[in-house]
């Protein structure tokens, strides 16, 4: 199975565990907390995250919180960066073709 | 001066917007979307350019061009017309094929709907592009970084050739 970050964003549940870790690092139980799923399905979530690099566990005496990996979440940025050059590229040549015509 | 391209993501409906205002009217902007000739002299980023094989710009109809590099490789995509709406709007599936418009049923497939909007003396237009499966999304994400890329080689020789 893949892991990448459009992964990770693809599910209503992880994008929401995003969210939340956003705000700062938590434990698996804090975040499990924070929704109605069963603890095991959240636990599912976080290992897909973890596996697709959105989310990293640290250690901090005997818990594990997540944070979010930053950088990892900054590709679909700059996909779409590319994405607009590609289509902002397309469309200045169409303002000349419109030019001429 | 050209117009602000505005790109905005929803990726949990697996879509694109690109939203464009051209100072042409409408006529003219259409013309320039449905035939092919004009559409090649714009379609492709540069150092890329685009070549028509096949067009039938109504709903039904095939249009079956390639992105010729600069080095002459070919890299074929077919666009079927699912609804045509002559000055308004279309839709249309987009997926790289070969030369004879044969697809690979793996290939990711596109979905636009283009929307031509009269705004002032001109036209906005409206491009939303829906990807079936997140693998999709995800292929053409990967192409679109090496579009970028290629792009930025074609602004950087704009660039260099300026000096």
């Amino acid at each position: 199975m893949r892991r990448d970050v459009f992964q990770a964003v693809a599910d209503p549940t992880r994008r929401a565990i995003l969210g939340l870790l956003a705000l700062g690092a938590m434990t698996p139980n804090a975040i499990a907390e924070h929704f109605d799923s069963a603890r095991q399905t959240v636990s599912k979530h976080i290992q897909i995250l973890t596996e697709c690099g959105a989310v990293q566990p640290q250690k901090t005496g005997r818990e594990i919180y997540y944070h979010v990996n930053p950088d990892k979440m900054k590709e679909i940025d700059l996909w779409l960066e590319n994405f607009r050059k590609l289509w902002e590229g397309r469309f200045d040549q169409l303002d000349e073709v419109l030019k001429n015509l | 001066m050209a117009h602000k391209t505005t790109i905005s993501k929803d990726l949990a409906a697996k879509k694109l917007q690109v939203v464009r205002h051209f100072d042409a009217p409408v006529e003219k902007v259409w013309k320039a979307w449905t035939e092919r000739e004009l559409l090649d002299k714009w379609w492709a980023p540069k150092p890329w350019r685009a070549e028509t094989k096949t067009m039938d710009f109504q709903a039904g109809g095939l249009w079956l061009y390639a992105m010729v590099g600069p080095d002459g490789s070919r890299m074929f995509c077919r666009v079927d017309l699912i609804a045509v709406s002559p000055r308004q709007h279309f839709t249309a599936r987009s997926v790289f094929s070969d030369e004879q418009g044969n697809i690979d049923p793996s290939a990711p497939v596109m979905n636009w709907m283009v929307k031509f909007e009269s705004a002032g003396a001109g036209v906005t237009i409206v491009t939303e592009i829906t990807f079936d499966t997140e693998a999709d999304m995800k292929k053409i994400v990967e192409m679109g970084f090496e579009g970028g890329y290629t792009m930025g080689l074609g602004n950087l020789e704009e660039l260099l050739a300026g000096q």
